[in-house]
C-alpha cells in the first residue's frame, strides 16, 4: 500500500492555471453575438419612482434593449426569495418585504437595480444607462439600525420595520441566574457592518439558444444549484430543467457570492426575453453598493458569575440589521448561526438571547464568513474577558474554570446544540504556550519604557460547521436540504473523475478532495481529477458555504468511494473466480484472502467497462457511484486565538506584535492549505477588528464606497501568524473533518480587541479600533500609572 | 470612462499647440488621478495628452547648488536617484514613499503638484525647501504656487517642466498614512537652512500650507521644548470619517516633534 495522501501538504493542483493566468473566470469568457448589460442604479436611499424615461436611452448608438422595473413587473416575475423562515417568540412567521429583481415603484437601497440597459459593447451599455431618465421623488432614509423600530415604516405590511422578534433558551432560568450572581459584568457592543470583497466582482453571461430553448447562464457563484432553483421555482424565469447554471473559476465569494441576486436574474431573464447573449460584470463599486454586506449587530449582554468565577447565566439582546431586503439566508444568520453559539467552549447553564431583525435603507446584509458565529463569539469571549478583569481573576483561568470538559461530550448546550468532541483546555494550554503568556509582564514592561502600550487579550471560540444535518435545519426553517452530493466515477483506464456539489472558489477543493479521494483508492493523486460547479454535470448539490465542504461534500465523496470499493470487490472475485467475502481492498489492489492472488485497481476498472465474460444478471457495467450524505450533527471547530499589542498613546496606533491561532479542525486533509485557510480568516478578522467598517451616512449615501476610504486589510498590517492544530477528530462523518474555513474571521476579532482593551487599561471600544479611538482612549489613561 | 482622443507630443511646444487647439483638452503625466476620476466618469475630457514622450521633462540633474528634477521624473527615479539621495535626501524618502510599487513607477512629481491634492507627498516638500516651479513660460516660487484644493497658479494650458530644489541643511518628511487610502492623514516636512526652519504641513488642510507659528518658535531655538505650548487650530483642518480636526492637528504636533527628534539625532 502506497503512503497515506491524508495529511500531506500536496501543493494545490489548480495553482498553476492561476498563477499562469489559464483561470476561466466568468467574465473571460467570449460568445460570439455577445451584447454588454449596464444597470441604473438608484442614487437615492429610499425613493418612489414616479415615471420612466426609456426614449434617449433606445436611440443611443448600439443599444439593444432597456428593460426596467416596471418589465419586471409587467412579465410577473417573482420576488427573490430568503430561503430561512424565522419565527417570533409570538409564534408568528417573519415579515418578508417582496424583494423585486429591479425596483419598479419604489427603491429602498442605493445602487438598487432599476433598469438594464444592453448594448453591443459595454462602453455603449454604459453610456446609454446615463440617458435612462428616472423620476425620483426622494424620501427619508431609515439607515440606524437601533433606530429603525422607531422610525418610518418602509413596507405597509412591516410594522415597525421588525423582519421578526425572535428568542432562544429559558428566560426564567436566565433571570434567575442573574439575580442570584455574586457579580454580574454587563457590556454593550456593536459588530461593524463590513463588505465582502471577493477578488473577482460579481459577474454573469446569460445565452440563450432558441433552438433548445435553454438557458446558460456564467455566473460567479458559490452554489450554482441554488441559483438554478431559485432563478426557476421561485423568480420563474424558466422550467428548472431549461436554465443551466454554471459556475466557472471563481475568484473568493466568503458568503457573497452564495446569494441569488437581481442582476445575475435580470441577466437570465432578459437573455431568454430578447433571445439574446448578454454579459455583465460588476464594477468595483457596483461591489461596495450591492453586494451583500455582513455583520451589522448591536447587542446588550450580561454575564452572571458566582463568586469563585462560575459563569450562572448569560442574557443578550441583539438589535440585527437585515438591510432593505431579505437576502438569501439573511434571517438565519442572526439566529440559528449565532444564538446557538453563545454557549461558546463553556458550561453556562442558562442563556438566553432575543434577536430583533429590523429593515433600513441599506444594502441587504446576509452571510460573511462566520455568519453569525463571528457576532456570537466577539460578543461572548469580550463579555468574558471583561468579567475577568472586573473579578481580578486571569483571563486564561477564568476560562478554564467553565470549560466543558473533555469528558463531558456529548454535550447539550441550553441553546439547541449538542457538541460531539472537543478538548478545549488542549487548544488553550498549547496556544499559551506558544505565546508565552506567563511572561507577558515581562515583555509590558520594556515597551511601557519606551512609551508603548503593550496589551494581551485571548479568544476561545467555538463555531457549528458543517453545514447542517438537514432534519434539524428543516425543523429550524430551512428552505433546503443541507446534505451534500458526491460522485467517484472511475474510467475504464483507472483514472478518477469526481464529481461535487460542493464549490471551489479558492479553497482547493482540486487538490484536497482528489487527495481524500486518491488516498481511499490508493491511486496517485494525478490520476484523480474533480468537476464542480455546474448543473449540467452534476447532481443537485448544494454548494460551499459554513465551512461544509470537506465536513459534508468530503464525506459524500467518501462514502461514494466506499461504494466503489465494493463494486470493485465484486468484480475482482468474479474476475478470480472466488466470493466477494473472499476479497480484500489493499489500496489500490485487490486481493484474494486465501491466495496469493489479486487485480489492481487499473485491472478491475478495465474490466468494468470491457465486461465481455460479465454474468449480467448478477453485476452491472460500469464503475461510478454516486452518494448523498447528509450530517448527523454539525461539525463543531474550537480553539484558542491570543493576540499581543502594542499601541502608541501619540497616535493611537496599534501594532500587532504576536498572534497565536490553535485550532482544532479535527483530521486535516492537506495542512498546507488549512494554514492557509486560516491565515486567509485571520485577515479578515484582524482586519474586522481594526481596519474595516462599511459606513453610511444619515441619508442612506455610501461613505465608504470605494477603497480610499473602506480600509482593506493588507499583509504589512499583519505580523507572521503562528499557527498549530489540535486534534479531536469529529466524531460522526466518515473524514473526521469539522471544517476550516471560517475559524480565522471567527476567532481572531474579541482576541484583537481584548488586546486592545488590555493595553488601554480597559477601556470600551468598539471595533474598528482605529488610530483616533485609540489615541483618544489612550489621552483617558494615566501614562505615568502603566508604566 | 467615456471615449477620448489620445495625443502622443514629443516636444512641449507641441502639447501646448494640441491644448489651444482643443475645446476640452487635459494634459496627462502618471495619470494616477486623473484616469480614476475618468472611469467613475467623473472627469470627461475630450483631448488627452500624453506628456511621457517628451525626452527631457523626467532629466534629474544638480545646477550648482540646485537640484532640478524634471516633472516627467517618476517616484520611482526620484526615490532612487543619486543627485536627490546627496542633496536632497529627504526628497528621495518621501518619493519612496509614495502610495504603492505601482504608483511610483508611473505617477510623477510634475502630474502631483499641478493636481495638489490636498492629500499628497510632495507639496509639502516643494513648500518646506522653498523650491520653484519652472514651467513652459515662467519660474513660480513654492509660496506663491499652491492656491487651494486642488487648485494651483498654473495658467489654462501651462506646463510644469521642472522644479528647482534649493540646498537646505537638514529636511525630513514624516507621514501618517491614511489606513485606507495610504494618502497622508497629515504629512510633515520639515526643512532647516542657517537658521531659518520651514514646516510645510499636506494632508490636514484643504491645501498644502505652512505651519508660521512653529516654524518662528523652531528658527529661534531648534527644539521640542519650543513649540510645548504651540498648537494648531483644529478649525481650518480637515474632519471626515478616519479623523478629526482636533485628531490631525494633535497627529501634525506629534510628527512635527518626531522630525525635530530625528532632525536633532542626525
Amino acid at each position: 500500500m502506497s503512503d497515506s495522501l491524508v495529511g500531506k501538504s500536496i501543493l494545490r493542483k489548480e495553482d498553476h492555471r492561476f498563477v499562469t493566468g489559464k483561470g476561466r473566470y466568468t467574465d473571460d469568457i467570449q460568445q460570439v453575438g455577445m451584447t454588454w448589460g449596464a444597470f441604473v442604479r438608484s442614487p437615492y436611499a429610499r425613493a418612489d419612482i414616479k415615471q420612466f424615461d426609456t426614449t434617449a436611452a433606445l436611440a443611443a448608438p448600439g443599444v439593444v434593449a432597456v428593460l426596467t422595473g416596471e418589465d419586471v413587473t409587467a412579465d410577473g416575475l417573482g420576488g427573490l426569495p430568503c430561503g430561512w423562515m424565522i419565527h417570533s417568540k409570538d409564534g408568528s412567521e417573519m415579515r418578508q418585504p417582496h424583494h423585486p429583481v429591479m425596483a419598479g415603484d419604489r427603491v429602498n437601497y442605493l445602487g438598487e437595480p432599476v433598469a438594464l440597459v444592453i448594448a453591443d459593447s459595454r462602453l455603449e451599455a454604459k453610456n446609454a444607462a446615463e440617458m435612462v431618465l428616472v423620476d425620483y421623488e426622494p424620501l427619508t432614509a431609515v439607515v440606524d439600525p437601533a433606530l429603525a423600530s422607531e422610525s418610518d415604516t418602509l413596507y405597509d405590511a412591516v410594522p415597525n420595520n421588525l423582519c421578526y422578534e425572535w428568542g432562544l433558551g429559558d428566560e426564567g432560568a436566565t433571570e434567575a441566574g442573574l439575580a442570584n450572581a455574586a457579580h454580574v459584568t454587563t457590556l454593550e457592543l456593536t459588530n461593524n457592518r463590513l463588505i465582502p470583497n471577493a477578488i473577482e466582482p460579481r459577474a454573469a453571461l446569460a445565452e440563450y439558444n432558441s433552438g433548445t430553448d435553454e438557458i446558460v447562464l456564467h455566473t460567479t457563484s458559490q452554489n450554482p444549484h441554488l441559483v438554478r432553483l431559485i432563478m426557476t421555482a421561485f423568480v420563474q424565469i424558466a422550467p428548472e430543467h431549461k436554465l443551466r447554471v454554471i459556475a466557472p473559476d471563481v475568484g473568493g465569494g466568503f458568503g457573497s457570492k452564495i446569494f441569488v441576486y437581481s442582476e445575475e436574474t435580470a441577466l437570465a431573464w432578459a437573455a431568454k426575453k430578447l433571445g439574446l447573449t448578454i454579459k455583465w460584470t460588476a464594477e468595483r463599486s457596483e461591489s461596495f453598493l450591492t453586494d451583500a454586506h455582513g455583520r451589522d449587530h448591536v447587542s446588550v449582554a450580561q454575564l452572571a458569575l458566582s463568586a469563585e468565577g462560575e459563569f450562572l447565566a448569560l442574557k443578550v439582546k441583539t438589535v440585527a440589521n437585515m438591510g432593505a431586503y431579505l437576502s438569501t439566508f439573511a434571517s438565519s444568520v442572526p439566529t440559528y448561526l449565532y444564538g446557538t453559539l453563545l454557549a461558546g467552549q463553556y458550561r453556562t447553564p442558562a442563556i438566553y438571547v432575543e434577536v430583533d431583525s429590523v429593515f433600513t435603507n441599506t444594502a441587504p446584509v446576509d452571510a460573511y464568513r462566520g455568519a453569525g458565529r463571528p457576532e456570537a463569539t466577539y460578543l461572548l469571549e469580550r463579555i468574558v474577558e471583561k468579567a475577568a478583569v472586573e473579578m481580578s481573576i486571569d483571563p486564561a483561568e477564568l476560562r478554564r474554570r467553565n470549560f466543558i470538559g473533555k469528558d463531558q461530550f456529548p454535550y447539550q448546550t441550553p441553546v439547541a446544540l449538542e457538541y460531539d468532541i472537543g478538548d478545549y483546555e488542549a487548544s488553550l494550554e498549547k496556544a499559551l504556550a506558544m505565546a508565552d503568556y506567563e511572561s507577558f509582564a515581562e515583555r509590558k514592561k520594556p515597551a511601557a519604557g519606551l512609551g508603548k502600550l503593550r496589551g494581551i487579550g485571548l479568544s476561545c471560540y467555538i463555531e457549528a460547521c458543517g453545514l447542517a444535518p438537514s432534519q434539524v435545519a428543516g425543523a429550524l426553517g430551512a428552505g433546503v436540504g443541507l446534505w451534500e452530493s458526491g460522485e467517484v466515477r472511475v474510467n475504464p483506464t483507472g483514472s478518477v473523475t469526481v464529481l461535487t456539489g460542493s464549490h471551489s472558489h479558492g479553497q482547493g477543493h482540486e487538490t484536497t478532495f482528489a487527495q481524500l479521494v486518491a488516498d481511499r483508492l490508493g491511486l496517485p493523486i494525478d490520476d484523480v481529477e474533480v468537476v464542480h460547479g455546474d448543473t449540467g454535470k452534476l447532481d443537485f448539490g448544494l454548494g460551499t458555504y459554513g465551512s461544509r465542504s470537506l465536513a459534508v461534500g468530503g464525506s459524500a465523496l467518501s462514502v461514494a468511494a466506499d461504494k466503489v470499493v465494493e463494486k470493485a470487490r465484486k468484480i475482482a472475485a468474479h474476475l478470480l473466480r472466488t466470493e466477494v467475502d473472499n476479497i480484500e481492498f489493499d489500496a489500490p489492489v485487490f486481493k484474494m484472502i486465501d491466495s496469493n492472488e489479486s487485480k489492481t485497481f487499473q485491472e478491475i476498472a478495465f474490466a468494468a467497462y470491457v465486461n465481455h465474460d460479465y454474468p449480467s444478471d448478477e453485476l452491472e457495467p460500469g464503475l461510478a457511484e454516486k452518494a448523498f450524505y447528509d450530517p448527523l450533527n454539525f461539525t463543531y471547530p474550537a480553539g484558542t486565538h491570543i493576540c499581543e499589542v502594542e499601541i502608541d498613546p501619540d497616535t493611537g496606533v496599534v501594532e500587532i506584535v504576536q498572534f497565536v491561532a490553535v485550532d482544532d479542525f479535527g483530521t486535516i486533509i492537506n495542512p498546507m492549505i488549512v494554514e492557509g485557510q486560516v491565515h486567509g480568516g485571520l485577515a479578515q478578522g484582524i482586519g474586522q477588528a481594526l481596519l474595516e467598517r462599511a459606513l453610511y451616512d444619515d441619508s442612506g449615501q455610501l461613505v465608504t464606497g470605494s477603497y480610499m476610504d473602506y480600509c482593506m486589510p493588507r499583509a504589512d498590517n499583519f505580523p507572521d501568524f503562528k499557527v498549530d492544530m489540535t486534534c479531536t477528530p469529529c466524531t460522526h462523518n466518515p473524514v473526521g473533518a469539522k471544517g476550516c474555513g471560517e475559524a480565522g474571521a471567527i476567532g481572531s476579532p474579541p482576541a484583537v480587541m481584548n488586546a486592545v482593551i488590555d493595553a488601554l487599561g480597559g477601556a470600551d471600544l468598539d471595533m474598528p479600533a482605529t488610530p483616533e479611538k485609540v489615541w483618544r482612549a489612550a489621552q483617558r489613561l494615566d501614562l505615568k500609572k502603566i508604566a | 470612462m467615456y471615449q477620448f482622443k489620445l495625443h502622443n507630443v514629443n516636444d512641449v511646444a507641441s502639447a501646448i499647440d494640441v491644448f489651444e487647439r482643443s475645446d476640452d483638452a487635459v494634459y496627462i503625466a502618471g495619470g494616477h488621478t486623473l484616469i480614476p476620476a475618468m472611469k467613475q466618469r467623473l472627469s470627461a475630457p475630450e483631448d488627452l495628452i500624453d506628456l511621457s514622450g517628451i525626452p527631457e521633462l523626467d532629466l534629474i540633474q544638480v545646477d550648482g547648488e540646485v537640484l532640478q528634477i524634471g516633472a516627467m521624473a517618476t517616484h520611482a527615479m526620484v526615490a532612487a536617484s543619486s543627485h536627490v539621495q546627496s542633496h536632497s535626501p529627504a526628497v528621495a524618502d518621501l518619493a519612496g514613499g509614495i502610495g504603492d510599487r505601482q504608483v511610483r513607477y508611473k505617477g510623477t512629481l510634475g502630474g502631483s503638484l499641478a493636481n495638489n491634492d490636498p492629500a499628497a507627498d510632495y507639496p509639502a516638500a516643494v513648500l518646506a525647501l522653498g523650491a520653484s516651479v519652472v514651467t513652459d513660460r515662467r519660474t513660480l516660487a513654492a509660496d506663491d504656487f499652491f492656491i487651494a484644493m486642488f487648485e494651483t497658479a498654473l495658467e489654462e494650458g501651462e506646463i510644469i517642466q521642472a522644479v528647482r530644489f534649493p540646498q537646505v541643511d537638514q529636511a525630513v518628511y514624516l507621514k501618517f498614512p491614511n489606513p485606507a487610502s495610504r494618502y497622508a492623514m497629515v504629512g510633515v516636512m520639515l526643512a532647516r537652512r542657517d537658521q531659518e526652519v520651514r514646516v510645510a504641513i499636506t494632508g490636514a488642510a484643504a491645501s498644502v500650507f505652512r505651519a508660521s507659528t512653529f516654524e518662528a518658535a523652531l528658527s529661534e531655538n531648534f527644539a521640542v521644548s519650543s513649540i510645548e505650548d504651540l498648537t494648531l487650530a483644529p478649525d481650518t483642518l480637515n474632519a471626515d470619517m478616519h479623523a478629526s480636526a482636533e485628531y490631525r492637528a494633535h497627529l501634525c504636533k506629534v510628527l512635527i516633534e518626531r522630525a525635530i527628534r530625528a532632525m536633532s539625532a542626525g
